[in-house]
């Protein structure tokens, strides 16, 4: 579904080149629930956006659905939502569901249609007429994760979605999202910096580390598809998460030198 | 809510009025007393101040007297008779209208290209700015002059003076309007991989509405500048810049003066007009609330 072999991005900056990623290599499956978990400067957003074809690689192979990431970029092949929602304040939540379906041409029953199943999606029924700034930051996201779910793309990258929110909040987005996740067969890669967050919606953690970014850890989660939070009292759930801070503490040590 | 209007709005405002009102009548005894006693030897003070506020052709008209004017060629006079202060208005108002339109147009037009290409963004705004560097007063005779000669005559000499005013502003307000949609905003319209028109017209043109708004106050202000100035020179019979220019001839101050407030009227409304277009736009768009 997506490969990543041996990439390495280096950004020019006024202080010198700073090595954003080295040698990155990783195998997303389809249906595959990737975090990507790291402190700030590890690169993890920086990777997500590699994928996108937001960000080009210094060298290195990447494949999205068997395309570069810029064809599948251009054939609509997957939905990104960013760290803050980015609605259009001018547009109501089902005119910025619509937008990208507008800019994609589609027919307006099939517009009708889309933004009503993917209202009902995300739990924003009764809100289509909304403006943005009549909605709480949860429902703002949720409505941003909405839009891009709109056109249906197999694949979902999500950067830091829920960092701006509140745990309670968060918490229940994070129940929303998994239950999500099952009902459509979804391929997610999903950028956080909160360990409890990464372990509990993921199949495979991903852990990263700073100068140069790069992957100390992939784990392969062997919680069950299906789980709720009661599942972070787990044994197995403590369990994971003590590795992935191991993961995190490895790569903090190398960084003294 | 009515007592914050009162106390926010009007007390303020007519408090300013009334302030600048006695300033004003103060001002005119020194001013045309030396006329009042050529004319009038030896009378009482308060005869004299009297006096000093209602000459026909004083230094410093009063209030009173600039009202009373204007009432008359207003109201009194019939719009097409060339004493009508109305005809004159409407003359510069037409040069003005045609003069914004053309530089709103030139504005966005402009603002358009500098956004879109590297070549325009690194090129024109130089010239955009120096073009204002350039007095009005010196450019505007040289364009009637010009014109006049390729039989170009009447209301498109003084639009164009008024759109060479106008557009800066569109242009420096539509380039910033067009640029300010923030990085993440772009980068979504580009994982929907949409074109630069899409872009454009979704994104970038309602995200450039308020900026053009306020870009328009000013610029329709400058365009009646520019009206009035292309009627300086060009030896024209008609408008307030006729009207004003005839005045200094004859020592007509009283029509001066009521020309000028004239013009001040026409630029507080045209403003107005584009503040409330403003309002009821960007209220619709939820951008205000």
């Amino acid at each position: 579904m997506i490969s990543v072999s041996d990439v390495n991005l280096t950004f020019e900056t006024n202080d010198g080149p700073v090595n954003a990623l080295r040698s990155v290599s990783l195998e997303v499956n389809e249906g595959d629930f990737v975090s990507f978990i790291g402190p700030s400067g590890c690169g993890k957003t920086t990777l997500l956006r590699v994928i996108a074809a937001l960000e080009t690689p210094t060298d290195g192979k990447v494949i999205v659905n068997n395309m570069t990431p810029d064809e599948a970029r251009k054939a609509r092949e997957y939905g990104y939502v960013f760290q803050a929602a980015g609605l259009y304040p001018w547009r109501t939540v089902s005119g910025n569901i619509k937008l990208p379906l507008e800019i994609m041409g589609y027919s307006a029953s099939e517009k009708e249609d889309r933004t009503r199943k993917v209202i009902d999606l995300v739990e924003l029924k009764g809100f289509e007429k909304k403006f943005p700034w009549q909605l709480s930051g949860g429902m703002q996201q949720r409505a941003s994760i909405a839009r891009a779910l709109a056109f249906d793309a197999n694949i979902l990258l999500m950067d830091e979605p829920f960092g701006a929110l509140d745990e309670i909040v968060r918490d229940r987005l994070n129940g929303e999202l998994l239950n999500l996740w099952g009902r459509t067969d979804k391929t997610i890669c999903f950028v956080t910096h909160s360990i409890p967050e990464a372990v509990f919606l993921s199949t495979k953690i991903v852990v990263m580390s700073p100068r140069p970014g790069r992957i100390t850890d992939v784990i392969e989660s062997p919680l069950p598809k299906n789980r709720d939070l009661n599942i972070r009292d787990s044994q197995e759930f403590i369990k994971i998460a003590q590795r992935v801070r191991e993961g995190l503490k490895a790569g903090q040590t190398e960084d003294v030198f | 809510m009515k007592t914050s209007y009162l106390a926010n709005k009007f007390i303020p405002v007519s408090t300013i009025v009334i302030l600048i009102g006695i300033f004003w009548y103060l001002v005119a005894v020194p001013m045309n007393s030396d006329k009042v006693s050529r004319q009038f030897k030896n009378l009482p003070t308060g005869e004299h101040i009297l006096k000093c506020w209602s000459l026909k052709k004083p230094k410093l008209p009063t209030p009173h007297q600039i009202i009373t004017e204007m009432v008359n060629t207003i109201f009194f006079k019939k719009i097409s008779s060339k004493r009508s202060l109305v005809y004159h208005g409407w003359i510069t108002l037409q040069a003005t209208l045609a003069g914004f339109f053309l530089g709103t147009l030139l504005g966005i037009l402009l603002a358009l290209g500098i956004v879109h290409n590297k070549a325009m963004d690194l090129s024109v705004m130089p010239w955009v700015i120096a073009s204002q560097t350039i007095p009005i007063l010196a450019i505007a005779p040289m364009i009637i002059v010009v014109m006049n000669s390729v039989g170009v005559t009447g209301l498109l000499p003084k639009a164009i003076i008024s759109m060479y005013l106008s557009f800066f502003p569109v242009v420096v307000g539509m380039v910033k309007g067009l640029r300010s949609p923030d990085q993440i905003q772009l980068d979504q319209m580009k994982t929907w991989s949409a074109s630069s028109n899409q872009i454009l017209w979704y994104l970038r043109f309602p995200s450039s509405l308020p900026f053009l708004f306020a870009s328009l106050k000013v610029g329709v202000a400058a365009s009646l500048v520019g009206a009035i100035v292309g009627e300086l020179p060009s030896g024209a019979i008609a408008g307030l810049g006729a009207r004003m220019l005839a005045g200094t001839y004859y020592g007509q101050t009283i029509m001066i003066w009521s020309a000028l407030f004239a013009a001040a009227f026409i630029a507080a409304f045209l403003v107005f007009t584009i503040d409330f277009l403003q309002k009821i736009t960007l209220k619709k768009m939820a951008i205000i609330r």
